[in-house]
């Protein structure tokens, strides 16, 4: 029982990261219908910023709470801004000039941008892993066991899983805000509907995009540095792995919606987690993958999406 | 702006968008290369390397600001050499398109089949040129699939992997020769596309790059784990080398090539013997390509293509139709595994990445959709690069990916974009590939 909570725990504070990259898929998903092939490279650009930043600014586990935490909501958002303008010219330079061009030549630029950007980290940044000292230690004891041979187990609830969770559900209502209330979610919705008809009314189409893309890139960056602060260590190809699982969950919430990647996210999260508990860690990915592959089968409108007509 | 069309725009509009511009890159390039982590004594340091970002900034800012007074001097700027290629009737190859494959193709089979007799052809150029038809013939079995039936495959190297791995572990494991297992290869492989194809066909084009992909990684994870059957991250070693009739290219044997025709042993009788194996089996697929264009379940795939729906009322099968075409692709990618195999002798998950999927995807891609040609085009002119950029190995895959985006932008129907019917009435005519749909599958 006790070592189900620590999983579910652990497998929502995954979760909650994959949900935010989910988020980038689904909305550009939504808006002009491709995927963005390069945003796991994206949030892993995202990722490097935030190390980069928190090292400048010289953070380790000795500064005061405060301190920590007010310094990491500036990391935060220098990351989401520089990131934001990677996501703003990947968009422009690959996939601007494509629009309206046949469906398969934005996911090839795409693929190519993915590839320009790892290994611009890598050449830039050095193909090493970069380990990060544990900024937050400690957190809550939730429960305590005693085990038949005497070893105690606990229940950990970590400072940085809490931080992780907070964050992502703060995000999420502000940006559901944005897409509900202000008027550029409105452009955004009208735009998913029909571009056509959006740009005849008025609205600024590729601006729309461009901003669509650049919110994506922010979440992006934000799950980058949540990854950092989990994990402790990242590399230049920490976006692949991440990327594919994240569209996973994307589609299994319903793509294009964007509670339905949050749900997916989490989903994608707590099952992998369990997999990698309860049966083998080096095939966890491939449970991810069939999981992929068989809501895409039996589902293929995912948990939350709509089902797609199709119009001749 | 204003909306009269070719006017000149101010100077001041334009050195404000090349400082803009400057900007964007100062942005991007300050904290990745302006900052470099390294590692110090407890935990990571940073490196400063502001001249370098300081550089970039300004080679943009100039390149901007001078492309900005030449090229797009006027509104309505458009990416370099558009204007080129969409003169009325001028595209260079859309006229002589036809004419031009008729004499590319013979010429190019012509020299490959002379190659290993020309006096330049070395060892390196041998083992390139292998390389090289290896590319072309992956390039040929995706294009049935891609560039035919128009499903994207983002997944073809685990049909590669397995070809690679069933001869390798027949061999090892049954002492089979390369010609028995090369068959087996390529039923399995077909075997795996039909059981992948069968429950993901039904999928939109998107969606089925991401299953295929996930596929491939799929692949590459339990070939990379399974360790008692595949040996894990080892791979398989002492796959043995192809015989011709038996006869093998060995130094020492019972059998030797060189002693049955009476000439000195010669590493180079097996490279060139392999040489001629790779372009058979990729003129096979070629060929096959082809004819099966002219087959009703070719004509399927093209019809499939262009319109799903519209094949669908008119009674064709698409399920089945879907799944020859990823079964033959699988096929002749797993003819070329098993190749891959013989040829290394030794082979591991390491060789089967997705960057291989992309690379062979980029080929039929680049090279125009459909386009048999230009698929050796692409093939040859990617290949050629990586070695050419051999020197810069760091840089290499990042010229790659540009290249990829680049070409991309500049001719989203790849190099021939042309396409020419399958079915004629009186005279053939060229297609222009911009007024064929593509994709929806």
């Amino acid at each position: 029982m006790e070592y189900f909570v620590q999983q579910l725990i652990n497998g929502l504070t995954l979760g909650s990261i994959y949900g935010l990259i989910a988020i980038g898929y689904t909305m550009v998903y939504g808006i002009i219908g491709m995927i963005n092939f390069a945003h796991g490279d994206i949030f892993m650009v995202g990722s490097f910023i935030a190390l980069i930043a928190i090292i400048a600014f010289g953070l380790t586990a000795g500064s005061s709470l405060a301190v920590l935490i007010l310094a990491l909501i500036l990391v935060l958002l220098i990351a989401m801004a520089l990131t934001s303008v990677y996501g703003w010219t990947v968009e422009r330079l690959a996939y601007r000039p494509l629009r309206g061009s046949f469906r398969l030549a934005p996911l090839i630029t795409a693929i190519g941008m993915s590839i320009v950007l790892q290994n611009f980290v890598q050449i830039a940044q050095g193909a090493r892993v970069k380990p990060l000292q544990p900024l937050f230690s400690g957190g809550f004891t939730l429960m305590e066991l005693e085990g038949p041979t005497g070893a105690v187990f606990r229940v950990n609830l970590s400072f940085a899983q809490i931080l992780i969770i907070v964050t992502t559900v703060v995000l999420m209502t502000v940006f559901t805000l944005i897409i509900a209330k202000t008027s550029l979610g409105r452009s955004q919705r009208a735009c998913e509907q029909d571009r056509k008809m959006a740009a005849l009314l008025g609205v600024n189409v590729d601006r729309t995009i461009s901003l669509t893309f650049v919110m994506g890139a922010a979440l992006a960056a934000v799950a980058g540095l949540m990854y950092l602060l989990y994990y402790g260590v990242i590399d230049f190809y920490i976006g692949f792995i991440a990327g594919v699982k994240a569209f996973t969950a994307a589609v299994l919430g319903g793509i294009g919606s964007l509670p339905g990647a949050m749900l997916g996210g989490l989903l994608i999260g707590l099952i992998e987690t369990f997999w990698s508990a309860y049966f083998s860690i080096e095939y966890k990915d491939v449970a991810a993958f069939s999981i992929l592959a068989i809501v895409l089968i039996f589902l293929p409108s995912g948990i939350l999406g709509r089902p797609e007509v199709e119009k001749v | 702006m204003a909306t009269t069309s070719p006017s000149r725009r101010p100077a001041a509009e334009l050195v404000k968008d090349a400082a803009y511009s400057a900007l964007i890159a100062l942005a991007l390039a300050a904290p990745i290369i302006g900052l470099q982590t390294v590692t110090a004594r407890g935990g990571l340091g940073l490196n400063a390397r502001w001249d370098d970002v300081f550089l970039i900034v300004l080679a943009v800012f100039a390149g901007r600001l001078l492309l900005n007074f030449t090229i797009w001097r006027h509104q309505g700027a458009r990416p370099i050499g558009q204007k080129w290629f969409q003169r009325a009737g001028g595209r260079p190859f859309a006229r002589h398109g036809h004419t031009l494959s008729k004499i590319i193709g013979p010429l190019a089979l012509a020299v490959a089949l002379l190659l290993p007799a020309l006096p330049f052809s070395d060892r390196y150029v041998m083992d390139l040129s292998i390389m090289v038809l290896t590319y072309i013939m992956l390039g040929w079995g995706l294009n049935i699939v891609v560039g035919l039936a128009g499903l994207l495959d983002l997944g073809y190297v685990a049909f590669y992997a397995i070809g690679a791995y069933s001869f390798a572990l027949l061999a090892t494991h049954f002492d089979l020769g390369f010609w028995i297992c090369l068959p087996l290869a390529g039923i399995l492989a077909a075997f795996w596309g039909v059981i992948l194809g069968f429950p993901v066909l039904r999928l939109r084009g998107d969606y089925l790059a991401i299953v295929t992909l996930a596929f491939g990684e799929i692949i590459r994870v339990v070939l990379l784990n399974w360790y008692e059957f595949t040996g894990g991250p080892n791979g398989i070693l002492g796959i043995p080398d192809p015989t011709l009739f038996g006869l093998e290219f060995a130094r020492r044997g019972d059998n030797t090539f060189h002693e049955f025709f009476g000439l000195s042993y010669s590493s180079m009788h097996k490279i060139i013997f392999l040489y001629y194996i790779i372009l058979c089996l990729a003129l096979i697929t070629n060929f096959v390509t082809l004819r099966l264009r002219r087959l009703p379940v070719g004509r399927a795939w093209e019809a499939l293509r262009e319109d799903e729906i519209a094949c669908r009322s008119l009674g064709i099968n698409t399920t089945n139709t879907k799944l020859t075409a990823f079964a033959i692709g699988a096929m002749f990618g797993g003819f070329a595994g098993s190749f891959f195999a013989t040829r290394q002798g030794f082979i591991s998950p390491e060789s089967f990445t997705f960057i291989e999927s992309a690379l062979i995807l980029a080929i039929v891609v680049l090279g125009g959709l459909g386009s048999q040609v230009g698929v050796v085009i692409a093939a040859i002119v990617m290949m050629g690069g990586f070695e050419y950029f051999r020197e810069f190995e760091q840089y290499r895959m990042l010229i790659f990916g540009l290249a990829m985006v680049f070409i991309m932008v500049w001719r989203p129907r790849g190099l021939i974009s042309t396409r020419s019917p399958s079915v004629i009435l009186k005279e053939r005519k060229a297609i222009g590939a911009d007024l064929v749909g593509q994709g929806h599958g």
